[in-house]
């Protein structure tokens, strides 16, 4: 490395803005170029060892290692019973409905609650308005684990445990410090005057919050919605703890979570089972990833 | 502006910070009634949103509901209930006479949220404190016995130096590394600087048994004699003609190997926001440096290191918050076994494991007491931000 500070040292002392010449910007790009090759390599090598391990019969997986697929790539034997034994046997393709039937709600409840939320706070008059809002962002610091002990015992109470409505309810009340304090610093920056005519062309609040503050809105509610879904989708604690492991409740990352428990050198399985689990977030990633960044920026504080 | 902590890029830049519209409204105060009507409204969205979801989600939706139904149902409930819900309230309230309605309306849109973050996070905490303060069973007052205990028994002690570990090493790599790569990659033309950044970024969509997973392949072990080794460290390892290891069992190693899970998933984190650092920086600035005969690498520790300090230290509270918190990958990985546990783990060993709850939630008292100086920090440096604007 020090050659290339050495190089740029010299190219800095007669700077030229434009055109730095030829050979310095060769010394310069290449270096660059390969450390961040070997960053990216090492970072995506273990996925697509994942990946091609799922593809794979049982016996290769566990005969020989996955990068030697590279040096035989003709003789191969490629296969998808993996996939369609963890999805049926294993009881993948339940997980994954279920999955998505506790991350619908529990994104969309909170958002909606948080919405309406962050607009009273911002354009209501009511007595407490300031420190019941300092009240909402000092519960960003309670960290989920403070919750788990009661919160079993009342569920228990109630016969909740193992129900989605448990866990809806759950990600609902984690997730608003984080949702009702970004959302209303979006809305309150919104101007005052627009508020204003729309109250002096005779708009109610439901009204003002309905047609003008959630259609200006929807960028920060997507953002949201957008990491919200991932935590959910993503979460182990809070599913292992109220909703448990039973086969016909289980979401995937409990599913992922047994299946190393019961068979844990069951590679085949694992890799395919492991990749069923990351689709869903992958697939939003890749085609929201300006929401996503954004999302999971502003959402990395959560408890 | 100088990172993206918040959803600022949509925002246009209003100086006005956003008030109360003042309704002229000149009728009789709140009175008793007023108030009931509010404490009303406030628990009535969450108690019938409760007793629909109750209904929706154990009796029409039972263990032989067919799954697609539960996608559907849930769906409808989520997206259009907890919305008419809210309809309702405010309808409600507008056949209210004005003299309540005026004070009650904005208990509407705020007292759910409020009766939810109560029942969720506000009264469980308190519970949870009180438990610290009580025998296994949650029953008999001990005082600080069970806070005493953590920094005594050998089992809470190991996950406390474990978690001190990992706040130290984890924040430290993933900020250098992901330093490193924004300063990097912002040399490269546009285009490859967007694909190599999603690549680093790419982690971060993954959930926490899903990478545990991954790794637990690379670290995957088998004794010599017992066939090729799967795992691509002691393939590797192998190859260069040493005796595979068992590196998960290596104490104290292994906690390290750990470490490099959480690692790989926030690298991506502290890019994305100290690359948006980076590009804050002036190019006049930059370059009067250059001008002035500076050369890359003092650039970058005595210009943009000191702009972007604020950003930094964002980043790094940020990423130790995570780390406290950190509960999957040693639960998926080791079960916290072979000296491995740390804090967030052990908690939930203790209470469900162990059947231990006074020690439990003594764990969880201690989580919160070494978050919240980090969180205030946060919140502090996002509302000057705001301020800013």
């Amino acid at each position: 490395m020090t050659t290339t500070a050495d190089q740029t040292a010299t190219a800095a002392t007669r700077y030229v803005p434009e055109e730095p010449g030829f050979w310095s910007r060769l010394a310069y790009r290449w270096p660059v170029k390969l450390v961040i090759l070997a960053i990216v390599i090492i970072w995506v090598i273990p996925t697509v060892g994942v990946l091609i391990s799922s593809f794979r019969p049982q016996d290769a997986v566990n005969s020989t290692g996955w990068w030697t697929v590279f040096a035989n790539l003709g003789s191969n034997e490629w296969t998808f019973s993996n996939y369609t034994d963890v999805l049926s046997s294993e009881g993948f393709g339940n997980a994954f409905l279920n999955s998505l039937s506790v991350t619908i709600p529990a994104t969309v409840i909170p958002i909606t609650i948080a919405a309406f939320a962050a607009y009273g706070f911002a354009w209501m008059e009511f007595p407490g308005r300031q420190w019941l809002f300092v009240l909402v962002v000092a519960l960003l610091v309670i960290p989920i684990q403070m919750s788990l002990i009661p919160l079993l015992r009342l569920y228990t109470t109630i016969d909740l445990n193992g129900t989605f409505p448990a866990l809806w309810l759950a990600h609902t009340g984690f997730g608003l410090p984080l949702a009702v304090y970004l959302l209303r610093n979006y809305i309150g920056s919104l101007p005052s005057s627009m508020m204003e005519s729309a109250s002096i062309d005779g708009a109610t609040h439901f009204e003002t919050f309905t047609r003008l503050v959630v259609p200006l809105s929807v960028p920060v509610l997507a953002s949201f919605a957008i990491f919200q879904f991932l935590w959910v989708w993503n979460d182990l604690l809070v599913a292992l703890v109220f909703l448990g492991g039973e086969a016909d409740v289980r979401v995937v990352t409990l599913a992922l979570n047994n299946l190393n428990g019961s068979r844990g050198e069951a590679w085949h399985l694992l890799t395919a089972g492991a990749f069923i689990t990351m689709a869903l977030p992958l697939a939003v990633f890749l085609s929201l990833q300006r929401y996503f960044v954004r999302g999971l920026t502003a959402g990395s504080v959560k408890g | 502006m100088t990172d993206r902590t918040s959803f600022d890029a949509e925002q246009t830049d209003v100086s006005d910070p956003g008030g109360p519209v003042s309704v002229p409204y000149k009728g009789p105060g709140p009175n008793f009634t007023t108030q009931l009507l509010r404490i009303g409204v406030s628990v009535a969205v969450p108690l019938i949103a409760f007793g629909i979801l109750y209904w929706a989600g154990t009796v029409v939706l039972d263990e032989n509901a067919n799954r697609v139904l539960v996608v559907f149902v849930a769906l409808i409930i989520g997206v259009f209930g907890v919305f008419a819900l809210f309809y309702a309230m405010d309808w409600v309230t507008n056949r209210m006479p004005e003299r309540y309605a005026h004070y009650v309306r904005p208990f509407v849109f705020v007292g759910p949220a409020l009766v939810l973050l109560g029942v969720f996070l506000l009264y469980p905490a308190v519970v949870t404190f009180r438990l610290s303060l009580q025998d296994a069973n949650g029953e008999g007052f001990v005082g600080i016995d069970n806070y005493i205990e953590i920094f005594t028994d050998s089992g809470t002690l190991e996950a406390l130096r474990n978690s001190v570990l990992w706040v130290i090493v984890v924040p430290a790599l993933a900020v250098s590394i992901g330093l490193a790569f924004a300063v990097l990659s912002d040399k490269l033309g546009s285009k490859g600087e967007a694909i190599s950044k999603s690549f680093i970024f790419m982690p971060m969509a993954i959930s926490f048994v899903g990478a545990s997973i991954v790794w637990r392949f690379i670290y995957n072990f088998r004794p010599e004699g017992f066939g090729d080794q799967i795992g691509l460290l002691n393939g590797i390892w192998a190859g260069l003609g040493n005796a595979p290891v068992a590196w998960l069992l290596q104490e104290p190693w292994n906690n390290f190997y750990l470490m490099v899970i959480l690692v790989w998933l926030q690298v991506g984190f502290a890019m994305v926001i100290l690359s948006a650092g980076i590009k804050s920086v002036p190019d006049d600035v930059l370059e009067a440096a250059r001008i002035d005969g500076a050369n890359e690498f003092q650039v970058f520790w005595q210009v943009i290191i000191p702009m972007i300090a604020p950003t930094l230290v964002v980043v790094l509270t940020t990423i130790v918050i995570t780390v406290w918190k950190v509960f999957d990958i040693v639960f998926v990985m080791t079960s916290g076994e072979f000296g491995t546990s740390v804090v967030a783990e052990r908690m939930v060993t203790e209470f469900f494991t162990f059947g231990n709850e006074g020690r439990g939630a003594a764990l969880a008292v201690f989580l919160l007491i070494a978050i919240i100086p980090l969180m205030v920090l946060n919140v502090r440096r996002f509302r000057e931000q705001e301020a800013q604007r």
